[in-house]
């Protein structure tokens, strides 16, 4: 009996030690049947569920699955995929990278991912914007990541709310309040805020107009060797003497973006203009559904930049990397970009689907008027065509979202005096990357 | 002490008693109670000493196998780094805030429950349910109730008391309160059943014997129910005490989105320890600085224990706290 139960103890613990120790054992392929699984992991909106392409493939591919999901937040999901590489579990065979990460993925996480160039990415190299090809690449040139949409910006802006402020509404009128810059734009919203629309302000926050301002820049805060210049680059001063006359001037709704008040905010007209780039179309759409041909859209102010778009790579880690590869060339290619735009607004990074009719001669009935709708189709593919190359940095992210969420936002919703926000700004991104 | 000296004389009267019986009878408590400190040792005791080992070395979250080893600077750092002590001061804040209230309410709900009421158990159950929702749907609908705009804690001050919207989410304060009503909400009725459990064994005699002195209602619970409660008590602020030193669920989904919500508000007005370890570890990818801070909030927590305990001592002078 004694010994029994003693060798009955001893087994217990040690299934419960194998148990914890080994830990989850690899799963298995989940393949049926010969099939092969792909696991795709995005964050936000790409449209290429939303746009039936991953059913297409799979009708075009039977030996194909096609396993997606997405996280909402990217920067959540900038922190879970990080987490992921490197502890080499959790991974997607195909996985999304926001443009404001792909530095940080090119130079600091290049073994991690496969090079996508001789698997067939090359092939398309010809048909992107050239600085978006590059964006993609590691320092000795693997193509790290294949470029999806890219983010051209226009303004959006409250017709309704132009027209009770005695502004004026016709997209040619409107953009040429601003025809000098984003002086132009701020005295626009002067001349917005002295006609005192109760509960109306003329933009959203300064944070928007700050980031689509540093997007029209090459220098951003990095330079090409990958030092940080934001403290001493005059198109940030600049980004941020703007900003502050938005944000100090009382002419923004002190609201956060990605927020549930802001997004409640374009319901109920609390702000007159957004910073808009081409994704933020069906964001709109999506937040104002009951509200169509009430925001028209028009040029921004300074005609052209580049906030946003994304990336496809492929982990090292996939079983799978051939076919991955194929499934990210065939999303990357001209009809497929055509496809997603149409039902998203999200613009193509691909020049031949940037040129192809239905994206350049593409009317959204929703913006404008109905007889008269916005042209979105030109006016983001004019300022995709006239794109500065930028120089991006491995921390673009954090630095960006330090100086937005942190630096504006102390003067604009807590009334902190510029200079000493900005000492603060600059405390904090010494900590963060130092 | 009275069950061994029982039986050992008997085992030694039996000699013919096989020795491998008496050794697998002594070893299968500890084998019935190995499973836990095998799932200790693996889920707590490793990452406690490879957090400590990281906390000595700079090593970033994209290159796991590259450290290189610091000493102590990672100590020094936090020790000069004014956002540390800002969220160290934001958690105590917060801390007392959330736990002073909730401990009070909590026993004054029990004291009611305690009470005969027309469906004693239904009650009972509903001061819980807010224990089982989840922090993130509570705290998203907390975030909304507190909007600046359309928030209905706004509505209410406003036609109550005339205040202007109050920003919530972009002040000190009126931010830290607000995060405390979340976490009161949350524990309020969890505390209120224990103190109730130890009402329940409070003996009637007591009471009688008090109400016999013609002893009121309130110097019943002042003399009677709360000398009874007080381990209960010190239970409850020791465990409250490291649930607020851990706090950072109801702190970052408070803004209810947008970019970098570890910051806890653009000034990190509310940046609780947590919230600053998860900062520099997962945002800015330092786990080494992160250990750190883990560490010293590890520590934080052990001294607070170490007080407690020390009090608790104080308060039971008769020996009954033997056990």
């Amino acid at each position: 009996m004694g010994g029994v139960r003693a060798k009955v103890v001893a087994a217990v613990v040690a299934v419960a030690a194998a148990l914890v120790l080994s830990g989850c054992a690899d799963s298995a392929d989940g393949a049926g049947a010969g099939r092969t699984t792909l696991k795709v992991r995005l964050f936000g909106t790409f449209g290429y569920q939303e746009a039936g392409l991953f059913d297409k493939y799979m009708a075009e591919h039977p030996d194909i699955k096609i396993e997606y999901s997405t996280i909402q937040d990217s920067g959540q999901y900038w922190t879970a995929l990080q987490t992921s590489l490197s502890t080499e579990s959790g991974l997607g065979d195909v996985q999304g990278i926001e443009v404001s990460e792909i530095t940080d993925a090119t130079v600091n996480m290049a073994d991690s991912f496969v090079d996508l160039g001789p698997l067939g990415a090359n092939a398309l190299q010809n048909q992107y914007y050239p600085w978006k090809w590059a964006q993609g690449l590691t320092p000795d040139g693997k193509v790290l990541g294949l470029g999806t949409d890219i983010g051209p910006e226009a303004m959006c802006y409250r017709r309704d709310l132009f027209a009770k402020a005695g502004l004026p509404t016709a997209r040619a009128d409107v953009a040429a309040l601003w025809k000098n810059g984003w002086d132009g734009y701020v005295a626009a919203g002067e001349r917005f805020k002295a006609a005192g629309l109760p509960g109306s302000s003329w933009t959203d926050t300064a944070s928007g107009m700050f980031n689509a301002m540093i997007g029209q820049s090459p220098d951003q805060y990095y330079d090409a060797s990958g030092r940080l210049i934001y403290d001493r680059n005059p198109a940030v001063a600049n980004a941020w003497a703007e900003a502050m006359k938005i944000a100090a001037g009382g002419l923004s709704a002190r609201l956060t973006q990605f927020t549930p008040a802001w997004n409640q905010a374009f319901t109920s007209g609390q702000f007159a203009t957004v910073a808009c780039p081409s994704w933020m179309i069906g964001f709109i759409k999506g937040q104002t559904g009951s509200l169509a041909n009430r925001w028209d859209v028009t040029t921004a102010p300074g005609g052209t930049g580049n906030w946003g778009g994304s990336y496809l790579a492929v982990p090292k880690a996939s079983k799978h990397q051939q076919q991955a590869a194929d499934l990210a060339v065939w999303l990357a290619s001209a009809p497929q970009q055509v496809a997603v735009f149409e039902k998203t607004g999200n613009f193509p990074s691909n020049r031949l689907a940037a040129a192809d009719p239905a994206v350049r001669d593409f009317s959204d009935t929703y913006f404008g008027d109905v007889a008269d709708p916005a042209p979105i189709g030109r006016i983001f593919g004019d300022a995709a065509g006239r794109l500065p190359a930028a120089v991006l940095g491995a921390r673009d992210s954090v630095v960006k979202d330090l100086i937005t969420k942190g630096g504006i936002t102390r003067v604009e919703a807590q009334g902190q005096d510029p200079a000493k926000s900005w000492a603060k700004v600059v405390r904090d991104v010494t900590a963060a990357t130092g | 002490m009275g069950v061994p000296s029982l039986t050992r004389p008997r085992v030694r009267t039996e000699p013919a008693a096989p020795l491998r019986r008496t050794l697998g009878e002594r070893l299968s408590p500890y084998g019935f109670i190995a499973p836990f400190f095998v799932l200790f040792a693996a889920f707590g005791l490793y990452p406690l000493i490879w957090t400590a080992w990281d906390s000595l070395h700079r090593v970033e979250l994209t290159n796991l196998h590259k450290s290189s080893w610091v000493g102590l600077s990672n100590y020094t750092y936090l020790i000069h780094d004014r956002y540390f002590w800002n969220a160290f001061w934001n958690t105590m804040t917060l801390g007392v805030v959330s736990t002073v209230p909730q401990l009070l309410m909590a026993l004054g709900l029990a004291h009611l429950l305690n009470k005969r009421l027309r469906a004693g158990l239904f009650w009972r159950v509903a001061v819980l349910a807010p224990y089982a929702t989840s922090v993130a749907a509570v705290t998203i609908v907390f975030a909304e109730l507190y909007g600046r705009d359309y928030g209905a804690v706004n509505y209410v001050l406003h036609t109550l008391f005339g205040i202007g919207n109050v920003d919530f989410v972009n002040t000190k304060w009126p931010g830290q309160i607000a995060i405390a009503s979340i976490v009161v909400w949350r524990w309020t009725g969890y505390n209120a059943l224990i103190y109730l459990a130890a009402m329940q064994t409070i003996p009637v005699e007591r009471y009688e014997a008090a109400a016999v002195d013609g002893a009121s209602r309130w110097r019943l619970f002042r003399d009677v129910t709360l000398p009874g409660l007080r381990p209960t008590i010190l239970f409850t602020i020791v465990v409250s005490t490291i649930g607020a030193t851990q706090l950072f669920g109801e702190p970052m989904l408070f803004q209810g989105g947008g970019p970098s919500p570890e910051l806890g508000g653009s000034d990190r007005q509310y940046q609780t320890l947590s919230m600053y370890f998860y900062e520099r570890g997962f945002a800015d990818r330092h786990l080494g600085r992160a250990a750190a801070i883990a560490w010293a909030m590890f520590l934080i927590v052990v001294l607070f224990a170490a007080a407690y305990a020390y009090l608790l001592r104080r308060i039971r002078p008769d020996g009954e706290a033997g056990q």
